[in-house]
């Protein structure tokens, strides 16, 4: 294949590959950024939303786009509410200790992942896209469900940059990320925006892996992977930072996506976590963060 | 930490003179008792423990199940007919996590915990080779339903066999004269990056090769790989056939991938089973599928020309014509492998009678009964077919099936002959001390 068409397909997979972190890694900048809780169990919401995401598209059938449209709103919101169920239970009763809940949150991922294991199963299961059109191109085909993937992201990531920056709930949310006391005692309810954070960084996860899981599987091991890309990201863009987790996104999607076809996938993933290593040295804040007070 | 509730007080919690002396006599009594030694006085009534090293999690646990479930009905039929020289057969089963480390744990704990009989049942290449070590070191007789060439290359040790399955070396050399003659004579091969990829990488030339044809491009990916268009540039556009063997969750991707990057003007598929086992053929995105063939070791779709033996055997095990639990179509077998469980303790079973097996003092005795084994005869302990064995490299030689991907069903288009498969020995395992 020649070098255009070639470059052409690199960058539409690495966009895929970015809209889909930007979404899951937003959700873990937001929870870190205001909570300051490092939330290992992060990719198990993620693998959550895709397991939901099977269980409800095969109890609904009918055309696959009906199943897709209702996990796309129930999936995230049974995340949300599990999340919200595992931060009173637990984070809570640590006093969201930065030790104790990153303990604490790498037995929830143990315990979700083995739950989905019981009760889900080991099979990757697949989900149907809600509509499957192929693009032709000259050169080669694309599915043109993953262009709208890349879409759903932007218009999702534009969505919560409304939310965080014009309304009230994004305003209280950022004084307590600013300050947590001071906002308490300016009557922020901050137990419950604690609650309500770490509930919507689940639902973020979750709608990424909804996204996602037509185009790969639900599979209990899912989780992993986006984890792991979505600290690199919050690292690069600084944590708590809505546009450095975004550009971090693109850049290491991007990345991955043009230097995996030209090269090889593990000289993308040891270029990433270079670059992981050079931010951490040279502006350990991240790229957008504010250094820390 | 304060110690509040005082539990490292020792002045509190010390025993007292008396305390110990009941304790020791307690523990005294019980091993005195008549229930304690009931085996020991009477060896031939005890169970033959067979430890079945499962891949119950991590990426094998889709085939770990049903190899757990052909086992279960194995051991079954066998006790059921009076069981291993009068004995009932007993499975215990361990978690491997698919892992290589964690398999030689298991290894070991089966035999210094359990003080198994054998231990057996292992599929992933990787744990094989991993716990192929524990196994010689612990003189562990070590069943393996693998399908790698690991055993047969004789690089392992004298105590691992492949009794039940053919090894890949000898699957793709009887195969290569069928795909050289119907498929294509420019193959690209797509596998995955570790040990079970590279029988296929290693194999595939020669074999292709002798038969006029050729491989042009050969792409490895990771076997945690989730996305595969940007390999798909790779493919030299002159190919005929693409050989794909990709083991792991992310193989519905792969396809679908492939089904959109080339749409209906693909060149042929010929690809291994081991991709879509336990997964539905007629799921969204495997309509690409259609046409293309695949190698089954046994398999999955019942065949009109099926043996009473096969009938019997997917009967015992609970799966139906379409290779599903019977009761729950969705629940799709991993049929072309695991047959070999079922196959493996039947040689095992074989062998045991063979040595006058008694208890763990025989398992040398049992390694050379099995050494002793030649051929396997077509049965309902060999439903999958017949199968020679060579106890010189621990490695069964059985016949192979091509199907096609007809109507939504696999339907076998060539079944191999065991010779077509048989090569020169690489080593002699028996040349090893016991």
């Amino acid at each position: 294949m020649h070098f255009g068409p070639h470059l052409l397909l690199a960058a539409l997979e690495g966009l895929v590959t970015s809209a889909v972190l930007a979404l899951t890694a937003l959700g873990l900048s937001l929870v870190f950024g205001v909570m300051r809780v490092v939330n290992v169990a992060h990719g198990e919401f993620f693998m959550l939303g895709a397991v939901l995401a099977w269980a409800i598209t095969t109890a609904i059938g009918g055309h696959p786009a009906l199943g897709f449209l209702a996990a796309l709103v129930i999936a995230p919101l049974i995340v949300g509410a599990l999340a919200l169920v595992a931060e009173r239970l637990v984070l809570r009763r640590l006093n969201y200790n930065p030790e104790a809940t990153i303990v604490a949150t790498i037995g929830m991922l143990y315990i979700i992942q083995q739950l989905a294991l019981t009760f889900y199963g080991p099979e990757a299961r697949p989900v149907e896209p809600p509509f499957s059109y192929r693009i032709l191109l000259p050169w080669f085909g694309y599915s043109g469900y993953k262009l709208s993937v890349i879409a759903a992201s932007a218009l999702l990531l534009l969505a919560t940059w409304l939310v965080l920056t014009r309304t009230k709930i994004g305003l209280v949310m950022r004084a307590t990320q600013y300050d947590s006391e001071t906002a308490q005692a300016f009557g922020i309810p901050v137990g419950r925006v604690y609650g309500g954070v770490f509930a919507l960084g689940a639902m973020l996860a979750a709608i990424a892996a909804v996204l996602i899981v037509p185009i790969s599987q639900a599979h209990y091991l899912m989780g992993q992977d986006p984890l792991l890309l979505s600290f690199i990201v919050v690292i690069i863009g600084g944590l708590g930072s809505l546009r450095g987790t975004v550009v971090a996104a693109v850049l290491i999607g991007m990345s991955d996506g043009i230097i995996s076809m030209f090269f090889s996938p593990t000289l993308a993933k040891i270029i990433a976590t270079l670059l992981v290593a050079m931010v951490l040295v040279f502006r350990p804040q991240g790229l957008f963060g504010t250094a820390s007070r | 930490m304060a110690d509040r509730n005082g539990f490292f007080d020792l002045s509190k919690t010390a025993l007292t003179r008396r305390t110990a002396l009941k304790g020791l006599a307690a523990g005294a009594g019980l091993t005195v008792a008549p229930g304690f030694v009931r085996y020991s006085q009477a060896q031939s009534s005890a169970p033959i423990k067979i430890g079945f090293q499962s891949h119950r999690t991590g990426i094998g646990a889709a085939y770990g199940r049903w190899y757990e479930k052909t086992t279960a009905a194995a051991v079954k039929a066998i006790n059921a007919a009076g069981g291993i020289n009068g004995r009932q057969v007993e499975v215990i089963i361990e978690d491997d996590g698919t892992d290589p480390g964690r398999g030689a744990e298991v290894v070991g704990k089966f035999a210094t915990q359990h003080k198994t009989d054998i231990v057996f049942g292992t599929l992933f290449s990787h744990v094989v080779i991993g716990s192929a070590p524990a196994a010689g070191e612990n003189k562990m007789p070590y069943f393996v339903v693998s399908e790698g060439h690991h055993v047969a290359s004789t690089k392992l040790n004298r105590y691992v066999f492949q009794p039940g399955i053919t090894d890949v070396k000898s699957q793709i050399q009887s195969m290569a004269p069928w795909i050289a003659a119907n498929a294509g004579k420019k193959v690209t091969q797509i596998f995955p990056d570790f040990a079970f990829g590279y029988d296929h990488r290693d194999y595939l030339p020669p074999a292709l090769k002798a038969q006029g044809a050729e491989v042009i491009a050969q792409i490895a990916i990771p076997p945690t790989e989730s996305s595969f268009t940007k390999y798909f540039p790779q493919i030299p556009a002159e190919t005929e056939v693409i050989y794909h063997v990709m083991v792991g969750p992310a193989v519905l991707t792969f396809v679908k991938e492939l089904g959109e990057f080339y749409g209906s003007n693909r060149p042929q598929l010929f690809g291994f089973i081991d991709s879509l086992e336990a997964t539905d053929i007629n799921s969204p995105g495997l309509e690409f599928l259609d046409g293309s063939h695949f190698w089954e070791g046994s398999p999955r779709y019942a065949q009109a020309d099926d043996s009473e033996a096969q009938k019997a055997y997917r009967a015992a095990v609970g799966i139906d014509d379409n290779g599903a639990a019977v009761g729950d179509p969705k629940d799709v077998s991993t049929a072309a492998h695991m047959f070999g469980c079922w196959e493996t303790l039947y040689v095992v079973k074989k062998a045991m009678e063979d040595a006058g097996y008694k208890g763990p003092e025989d398992r040398a005795k049992l390694v050379e009964a099995t050494e002793a084994l030649t051929a396997f005869a077509e049965g309902p302990e060999h439903p999958q077919g017949p199968k020679t064995f060579n106890g010189k490299i621990h490695q069964c030689f059985g016949i192979q099936n091509i199907s096609k991907v007809e109507g939504g069903k696999l339907k076998v288009v060539h079944k191999t002959k065991i010779e077509d498969g048989l090569y020169e020995a690489e080593g002699d395992y028996t040349t090893q001390a016991l």
